[in-house]
Parts: C-alpha cells; structure tokens; sequence
C-alpha cells in the first residue's frame, strides 16, 4: 500500500480541533483563524498534495479532506459563538448597574419639551369637545368577533354590504369570524350590550379608537387610521337631535363659521343615514380644489339607529331610540394642518414630530 | 354610475344647469363624483393631412410637420412619433381652446414657428390614448378641414358620475335616477318606447324554460327573437353606451347592455344555436362540475363555501342536455355566445337571489355589471319590460326580427313587497318634524310606493323595485327616510337635546393624558409605529412564542399583531439617528397583542352566525413606552423619569427592583421591574435597551446608551394593583427636624428601596429617608456597595432632643443590621 498525504489526517484533524477548543478569546479566534481554515492552513496544503494521487483515489481523498475541513470550520464556528456569547456575558457583567442604586438626584435631564402626536393632540381636542356637550369617551378592542364588527350591526354574513370594508381577518379558530375592527362601531354593540345587562340606558358616548381596513395607503388613506364614533340611546330622540348635535360639534370644533350639512347616505346600522359635511375649512365655502369647488368637504357617516342593531342587542325601540356618528380623527388632523401625504403620520420622524404641540 | 345629462333629460325635462343638478343629485342622495363635460372646447378642432414631415435643426425631441386643413399648408412643431405622411390628425388652431382651458398660441422655437397643435385624444378630453396623437384615419373617412366634432359625430354631453348606494337598487339606472328627480321636481316621467311581439308563433313552439332552484332563481323569462341580423349599433346606441363607458360590441350586445343601463335589468342573449333543445333551466350547480366563463377563465362550480355565510352553492344556467351555459346573473359561458353569425337569439330575462349572486360572485372573483345589480336586488317585475325595451332598440339595426309571442314566463320563490304603517306620529317621532300626510303621499307615489291614506295613517306598499324596504319598525324606518329623502334633509330642524347625565372620562383616559403631559413636558416626542409587522419583527424579541397572524395580509411584512411597542420604536429611533435627527426621546402608547395560546387570560367573545359561538380573543393590553436617545441618557435617565411619573401619579410605594431575567429587548443586566411592594404586582420595567436589538434595527453598530421605561396601563390603571397615597394629608410639624445621615455598607442583594423601607418603619419620628449616595470601590467587601441616606427626624409634639435624635440613631443601625446592612 502506497502511503497517501492523508494517512494521519484523522489525528492532524483531532489536534486542529484542540487548538480551536483552546482559543480563549476572539481575538485569539480571529489570529488564528488563516492557519486553521485559510490559504495557509494544513487543510489547504494537503489539498495541493492530492495532485500526485491516482485518478481513482483523488476523488475518495477529495471527500475526505472536505469532510475534514467541514468538521474544523464548524468547530471554528461553534467556539466563535461560544466566545461571542462569553464576550457578552463578560461585558454585560462588567456593566450592571442596580438600577436600585440610582440616585435620581443626580442624574443630569437636559431641559427640552416633547410633543405629542398629532392624532393624540386631535383626538384629546375632539374628545374635550363632546365632554363638554355632555358625552361619556369609551373604548373597545382592536381586535373583534364578527358579531360586534358587522353581524350585530345588520350586516349578515356573506351580504354584498361587506364590501364597504375591506377587511382584515385574524387567523383563529373558524374562517372570517375574528376581524381587526374596521371601524369603531363594535363599541357601540359593546356599550349597548352592558347597558341591557346592567339596566343602565341611556347611552352617551363617544368612542374613539384605532381601525384597520385591507386597503393600499395612499396620500389620503391608511392602512391603519382612527375613528371617533358617538352613540346616543334615550328616549324621545329623533334625526332633528343628531342634526342638531352634529351642527353644534362642527361649531365648536371647527370654528362658527363652519356649518354643517347632511345628504341622503346608506349604513347599514342606521335607517334614516346621512353622510354630513363640513364647510370646507381651506376656502371658508368659497369653492377650491380640496372641495372639488363645492365648498364643502364630506367628513363622516350618521343616523338614527337602525331597528334592527336594537333587536340584536336587546333595546325595546318603542321606548328607547338613539343616533350614531363617526368620522376620522386622522382627516380632521389632515384637514385642519393641510397635511398632503398621511404616510408622514407614520413615518415619525422627528422633525414633523417636532411640528405639532 | 356614468350617466348623461341628455339620456336623462329623454325621461325628465330638465331645466336646471348641470351645476343645479348636480346639488339636487347630493341631496337625493344620489352623489355626483364627478363631471365629465363632453365636446368642450373642440368647437375649432379641425380635420388636417400630413403633407411633409422635416427635421429641425437642433432639435431631436421634436419636428417639423406640414398640414393641410383646407386653408394652404400650415407649419406645426410636434413632438409625436406615430405618424407619417398622409396621415389625418386634429389640428387645434391658434385660438382654440382647448379642453382643461389650455389655450393654442403661436409659439416659435428654434427658428421655426408653430401655428397650432396636433392633438391627442386625451388633450381631446376623447379617450385615454395619451401615446401619441389621435389618428383619425382608424376611426373615420376623414375630410381635410371638417370640424372635428362634426367628424366625429360627437354631440356635447354632461356625464355625471353617480354613485349609487346599496340600499337604492331601483336608482342604479337612468330611469331610476330621472324617477328621484321628477319626483323631487314635481315633473312627470317619461317612460321608454318598448316593442311588442310581432310574431303570431308563441315561444313556447320553439324553446322551452325551468327553474329546479326556486330559491336561487326567482324568475326566468325567455324571449325567442328569430332572423335576428348581428352587426353594429345605430350611432346613437354607440353614443349611449360609450357615455356610460362601456365599449360597443355588436347590436345585440349592445342592446342589452342599454337596456341595463336604462331600465335596471340585466339580460343575456344566447346563439339559440348552441343551446341544446333550445332550452334554458336554472339549477345548482354540482360539485365537480367546471364552466369557461366569457373572459376565458375555467371556473369550479359548487366547491367548498369559503369564509362566513358561504354555502359554497352556485346557480348556473343549462341546457337541453344539462350542459352548463353560465353562471347566472354573474357571467355567461363561451359558447353560446352571439357571434356574427347568430340569427335566433334566446334572450333571459330573469330574476337571482342577491344573496346567493353575492356569495358566488365573492367567491369566484367575478364582478360583472349584471351581478353588481342581481346582488343589490333586481326588480323582479322589470323581465319583460326590459325584453321588450331590448327588441325595440335592436329592430332598429335589424329590422326583419320576429319577437314570438307569449315570452316564456317562469317563477321561483321571489320576495313579497313589504306593506308598513305609518301611524300618525311616526315620522315626527323619526324626524323631529311632522311632514303632512299629502306632501309624505305623494312623495311615496312619485316613487311607486303603493299609499293608501285611513284618516292620519298611511299603509305603504313599496314597490319591487325596492326590497331594501323591509316590515315592521324597520320598514317604517325604511320609508320614512324615503320620506325624509325626498322631503330634503336640509328642510329638517335641528335640535340639540340636552340630558341630565355628566360628560366625562374614564379613569384609564384620564391617566393616560396624565402619562402623556408628563412625558411631553419632560421632551418625549409620541411616535405611531406599525401594529402589524413581519414574522422576523416578531422574532427580534418573542422567537418560538405563539403569534397572532392575519390571514390576508397585504403584504408578508405586515401580517403579525405585535407583541411589543419596543421593536417599533427602536426602529424609529434608528431612523432617525441615521438621518442626523435623533437624539431624542420617543414614546407610544399602544395595544399590544398575545395570541390565546400563550395568554394567561384569554378574551372571550362572541362571533359567528347570530353570535351563537364563544371565541378565544387575543389578549390586548395597552402599553407606554419610552425610548430615551438623546446623549446623556442611560438606565439611570429611565429610571429618573419613572421616579417623575411616579410621583405625578401619586403612587405609595412602587420600588425599582433589579430583575436577572428582564423580558427580551432590556439589557440583561440594566434592568428593573417596577413593584408595587404591597401587591407584588408588577407594573412595568425600567433599563436600557439590550445593545442587541438596536444593532439589528440598524445600518450600522451603535455603542449609544439608550434608555427604557415600558408600562402596563392595564395594572398601572388599576388602583388595586398599583395603589395610591391615602387620602388622608399630614400638616407638616411646626417643630425643627434633626438630618441625620447614615451610610451603610450593604449586600448587593438588599435592594436600596427595601432598605430605606426598613428605616422608614424603624420609628414613628422618622419623616423621610432619602438615597443621596451610592460608593462602590474596592475598600469595601466583596458583592457589597455603600448606601448613604440622609433620615430626617421630627415630631408632632415638641423638638427632638438629642437623646432622642442619638436614641433613634442606634435604632435605625439596628434596624439595617437585620437586612445586613452595616454601618460605614
């Protein structure tokens, strides 16, 4: 038998993993690094040897040599982990801080002021406004059952109404049944509910709230946006209440002379619906291209409760009748700072932060 | 919904100006998107020929071109491609102007001079084509010099561009919407010429029709039209169909695509000649069963239904030998299409369930003009009427037709108009206002509601144009707004109703404004970062843990609720470093999501069908948190701020206690949880964000300290969690304090909060205890640092002597002893 270049590579192989095993640091890791798997290496020497091999055994001894030279490398790899992961122990240990310890007097805070976002600085003024109109602020969550998104608010499975939302659905459990509310009217199905159990009618409230509709962002939509919504149940109320109670928002939100007017519009929770608008606040009425000349720009939907959301939560409609409204926080934000493009409401950075206090 | 102003001034006189109408359609509820006007400004468009085409020196964007417009030979610069000698083009000439009010002048550039413009159809406000000019030689036997507009045979138009809400079916076509405005304007409506049939051979002798799903197919009618002659449309048919912006096919097409948009109902002819037995019958499709639809697609009928409500049933048309034709109301099948040679026309008429039209059309993704309509609810007594509207327009293009008599009729289930009362008090209870039984009657008639009037109370019958009307209070709702509609909602009062109910917030409202004030004024800027993110966004912080996914994300990167805010901020944090902007300190206050799985408390809630299924919800739990950037900020500027908004909340006793096992995101070693030390519970942390996480979020490696408070508003808001100070205020001692300050040489593993705790609770005279300084160095023992305090001493009664102040002293040195403090 012919002696062949690779006869001790099984212990030239063990006595390359000792020298990894005995790297103690990374840098050492890093020094050593091309005398174990570089061009320099045992491995790369052996591997110019096998030219003198026969044909037959040069591909046997290929193999071999490339096993070897995977074995040493994920060797390397494993102790460079193992060192990386020491390194870091090593480094964190050395910086511990109990934060117990903290002298709070001492800690040095430059002076600068912050500023909230502009949604949060809309809605805390929209809010204020119908607190002061008498209106109780609710919430609900983001993520709903089918019922409180859409089936509670007359809109059954499967109908043709659905495709005014473009919906997200959350993976759980039966198909379609759980959503990313698209809009915050569950709340409403939500407040109704408990104030059938608790006997606590009559309802007044707003619901503001964070929504999601399956939808490319543009210029003028998000993919994610908020909604103010408000709900009145009571007794005696009727449509000349929610057109009253909408014209005195606009007034105080928006200025007195910003009037309000509503058209013949199709939700299917209300019954009589409306869409109102709003003078538009950019040319005062006078006409210019954010209203298309009209003079008024559309902001939200409205109506009186439709008989068949106060069946699904158990409201006796000859005692009690109510309205609903809802609009976006993040448009009236658009149209009050004239914002051109919304995705810079999500992008954050710091200078059009810096803009809004 | 296109719609021109002269189709539906054919049904209504219209005296109003565009601008008028178009106020009248808003308040009908009828919205006018917009306002296309037709033939403007093409009034000096003129027919020219290319004679000559030359370079200009200098210029390689545009050329010389010569043309004839019957006046001599005209020299225009014109940066076109598609053209070549011989070509005829519209020429704007000087003074034109043109749609858009851009006015022709003359204009010389490069030593040549333009006098005029070569136009393209859109500059024409006449097509899309916006690639090179309009060549008129496709589209006409063009004559040098003839007005454009004359050329073209284009009349000028209105088009309004409706939109039609879902509950007002009966308004989606021409006469839908003239029949709202001569109601409103008091006018009368004109109604369409329609044909009868001229043939004294009834249908029934040559085709045969049925319904084997009642409950899918309502009505199926069957007209026979023999010696039809396929070819084009009269001008007038292209006109109409081009306005609503459909595309002209062939007559008979055609004619039913008007009569669609006309009357309402869609209709489907079929080559009588490739429909076996000339039969047509509606069935449910069967499971296994495949259609090629018109648009060349081969389609699966009666598969599994998808998502909620689907039942996963389709209706189909068929024939003689039960060979399915199309899927109907939706879209037809290939072949028994009309094609030129077409001469007896089968023409369906029909009447589809809305529903099942919507589920299959959803389910399939195929959204036609005629099932848009069949899923909103086609007026079911509209078949014939609309046949006969078909053969009176088509007889014009084909005048040898023969319309057999008696059309075939058959019927499924269709739903019964709905009759309400209206009781006297009714719409003022609705509307605030009482509108009189006369002006409410005949409003209601205008609209084909059957009324019949018992003293001060109305019986409505509403048309079946109108199944969006339903019984009972909602169908009294349902009417009264047609009432209101047409009454003008601008016409009714305003009130604003008072009640005796106080406004306000909730507890968890008013906290966060206080969190925000607090964190604003001490110079946090409120971010808003994505909820939903990529699975790897996911995995930066919550690898291996259960995750809530969307099952039709737009994008892979968007498709997971998120479990933190810490990820999204510490992406913005980078952002901005990066664009030389950061150093600053960033907040959110946001949901956070937990799949079911992993949740301690899932949500339960109710979905499905009728409610009828409780449901696992992911648990959702508001959080605040903050990322300090700014240079000399580190775990010690968070746990500052903590201290600040601690202290505004007024909490008793929260301590900062270092965690070894921080939530993934915290600097392993810099990190505390916040614990309120009577509950145990916790409220948040404090630290600085793991060096790891912020290398991962950005471009570059970053040794920059950045600090983090992230808190639970869900415990921090509730007070029997995260208590607060008692109410009870003590009037501070009107007798002098004695300071004394103590340094104790302590365990690492005694937190500095327990200690002064202990102090605190050594001696009624004891007033406050105060951390001032912490020593480390290698002259103390090993694993312990110096805790200095400075503890001021009081009493209500008297001032303290010094027996007492020194008797209070060993007290306190005691005291640490037990936690194994020892005095330095």
């Amino acid at each position: 038998m012919t002696s062949s270049p690779l006869d001790n590579l099984a212990d030239q192989t063990a006595e390359l993993l000792a020298t990894i095993a005995e790297l103690a640091t990374i840098d050492q890791l890093r020094e050593a690094e091309p005398q174990l798997t570089g061009k320099r290496s045992l491995l790369s020497t052996l591997q110019k040897t096998l030219g003198v091999l026969a044909p037959e055994d040069r591909k046997d001894a290929g193999a071999r040599l490339q096993e070897a030279r995977r074995v040493v490398e994920s060797a390397l790899d494993g102790r460079r982990a193992v060192l990386a992961d020491e390194a870091r122990a090593d480094a964190l240990a050395g910086d511990r801080l109990d934060l117990g310890d903290v002298v709070v007097a001492n800690v040095v805070w430059p002076a600068s002021v912050g500023h909230p976002s502009l949604v949060a600085i809309t809605q805390r003024e929209l809010e204020d406004v119908f607190v002061a109109m008498g209106f109780r602020v609710s919430e609900g969550p983001e993520v709903e059952s089918d019922w409180y998104n859409f089936e509670a608010l007359n809109i059954p499975p499967a109908h043709p109404a659905r495709g005014m939302w473009d919906t997200f659905y959350v993976d759980l459990g039966e198909p379609e049944t759980v959503v990313l509310r698209t809009h915050t009217s569950p709340t409403q199905i939500h407040l109704m509910e408990e104030a059938v159990a608790n006997h606590s009618l009559p309802i007044h409230a707003v619901m503001p709230g964070r929504c999601y509709r399956r939808d490319t962002p543009d210029a003028r939509h998000l993919a994610t946006f908020h909604q103010i919504e408000g709900l009145v149940v009571d007794r005696g109320i009727s449509f000349a209440d929610l057109a009253g109670v909408i014209e005195t928002f606009t007034r105080a939100y928006f200025g007195p002379d910003i009037e309000s007017r509503l058209r013949p519009g199709y939700f299917p929770f209300t019954e009589p619906s409306a869409e109102f608008e709003v003078t538009c606040t950019i040319c005062r009425g006078e006409g210019c291209r954010t209203c298309s000349q009209t003079g008024w720009i559309e902001l939200g939907g409205c109506g009186v409760l439709d008989p068949a959301v106060l069946d699904a939560v158990g409201i006796d409609g000859d005692e009690w009748s109510g309205f609903a409204f809802g609009f976006g926080i993040d448009r009236c934000a658009q149209m009050r700072h004239q914002i051109a493009d919304m995705r810079a409401l999500i992008e954050n950075d710091s200078r059009f932060l810096a803009e809004f206090s | 919904m296109k719609i021109a102003l002269s189709w539906l001034s054919e049904f209504v006189d219209i005296t109003e100006s565009p601008e008028e109408l178009r106020v009248i359609l808003d308040d009908l509820g009828l919205v006018v998107e917009g306002t296309e006007i037709v033939g403007e400004g093409l009034d000096k468009v003129v027919v020219a020929r290319i004679d000559e085409i030359r370079a200009i020196e200098g210029a390689d964007r545009v050329r010389l071109v010569v043309v004839d417009a019957a006046k001599g030979p005209l020299e225009i610069v014109c940066g076109a491609t598609n053209i070549s000698v011989g070509d005829h083009v519209p020429l704007a000439p000087i003074g034109a102007v043109l749609p858009g009010g851009f006015e022709i002048a003359k204009r010389s550039m490069r030593g040549v001079t333009s006098n005029g413009m070569l136009c393209s159809a859109t500059e024409l406000g006449l097509g899309d084509d916006h690639r090179g000019l309009m060549l008129l030689d496709n589209l006409i036997d063009p004559v040098v010099g003839m007005g454009l507009l004359e050329a073209l045979a284009i009349i000028p138009d209105v088009v309004f561009d409706i939109t039609v809400e879902g509950n007002r079916p009966d308004a989606w076509s021409v006469e839908g919407v003239a029949r709202d405005l001569a109601t409103r304007l008091g006018r009368e409506l004109r109604v369409p010429a329609l044909a009868a049939p001229n043939s004294l051979e009834t249908s029934a002798s040559f085709a045969s029709v049925a319904i084997d799903a009642p409950d899918l197919c309502g009505r199926l009618t069957v007209s026979v039209l023999r010696h039809v002659r396929v070819g084009e449309s009269p001008g007038w048919v292209k006109r109409r169909v081009l306005s609503a912006g459909m595309r002209p096919i062939s007559n008979v097409v055609d004619a039913s695509n008007l009569v669609m948009l006309e009357l309402g109902q869609p209709t489907h002819p079929y080559d009588a000649a490739n429909v076996a037995q000339r039969t047509l019958r509606a069935r449910r499709a069967r499971t296994g069963e495949t259609l090629r639809t018109l648009d060349g697609v081969e389609r699966s009928l009666a598969t599994d239904g998808r998502g909620l409500g689907d039942t996963g049933e389709d209706c189909v048309i068929v024939d003689g030998d039960d060979r399915v034709l199309g899927l109907a109301g939706i879209m037809g099948g290939a072949s028994s299409e009309i094609s030129a040679t077409t001469t007896d026309v089968l023409l369906e008429a029909a009447y589809f369930d809305p529903m099942s039209i919507a589920r299959s059309s959803k389910r399939h993704g195929v959204r036609s003009e005629a099932s848009n309509r069949f899923e909103r609810g086609v007026d079911p007594e509209l078949a014939l009427r609309a046949a006969a509207r078909f053969v009176a327009i088509l007889r014009e293009s084909s005048p040898e037709l023969e319309w057999f008599a008696a059309p075939l009729d058959v019927r499924g289930d269709l739903p019964t108009p709905s009759t309400v009362t209206i009781r006297d008090g009714d719409i003022e209870r609705l509307l605030g206002v009482a509108i009189p039984v006369e002006e409410a009657t005949a409003l209601l008639r205008g609209l084909r509601f059957e009324v019949s009037v018992q003293g001060r109370e109305l019986t409505v019958t509403a048309p079946p144009a109108r199944p969006d009307v339903r019984t009972n209070a909602a169908g009294r709702a349902d009417v009264i707004e047609e009432i209101a509609r047409q009454h003008s909602y601008r016409r009714l009062p305003r009130r604003t109703p008072t009640w005796p109910e106080p406004g306000g917030l909730t507890p968890r409202q008013s906290l966060r404004r206080v969190l925000r004030d607090v964190v604003v004024n001490l110079g946090a800027y409120e971010c808003w970062t994505p909820t939903l993110g990529s699975d790897a966004e996911f995995d930066l912080l919550h690898r291996g843990a259960p995750r809530v996914r969307i099952t039709n994300p737009l994008a892979s990167e968007e498709s997971v609720l998120r479990a933190t805010l810490l990820t999204g901020l510490a992406r913005v944090w980078a952002k901005n470093t990066e664009r030389g902007v950061g150093g600053v300190v960033l907040c959110e206050f946001g949901n956070v999501f937990a799949h079911p799985e992993g949740a301690s408390v899932p949500r339960m809630t109710k979905g499905g069908v009728g409610g009828a299924i409780a449901l696992d919800l992911p648990l959702e739990t508001e959080r605040l948190t903050i990322v300090l950037g700014r240079a000399s900020d580190d775990a010690r500027s968070a746990v500052a701020l903590w201290t600040v908004l601690a202290a505004r909340l007024g909490l008793a006793d929260v301590v900062v206690r270092q965690t070894l096992s921080p939530p993934r995101g915290l600097h392993p070693t810099r990190a505390a949880e916040l614990v309120d030390r009577a509950t145990g519970a916790v409220l948040g942390v404090v630290g600085e964000v793991d060096g790891a996480l912020l290398d991962a979020v950005s471009s570059a490696p970053t040794t920059q300290r950045v600090g983090l408070v992230d808190l639970d508003l869900d415990v921090l808001a509730n007070r029997e969690l995260a208590r607060r100070r008692e109410e009870f205020s003590a009037i501070p001692t009107r007798y002098p304090s004695a300071v004394i300050d103590l340094a104790f040489v302590t365990p690492r593993t005694v937190h500095a909060a327990d200690l002064a705790h202990e102090l605190r609770a050594t001696s009624e005279l004891v007033e406050r205890v105060e951390l001032f300084d912490v020593y480390e160095g290698t002259s103390l023992p090993p694993d312990t640092r110096s805790l200095a305090y400075s503890v001021r001493l009081s009493s209500m009664e008297r001032t303290l002597n010094e027996a007492e102040v020194a008797s209070t002293r060993g007290r306190l040195i005691a005291a640490a002893e037990t936690l194994g403090a020892v005095l330095r």
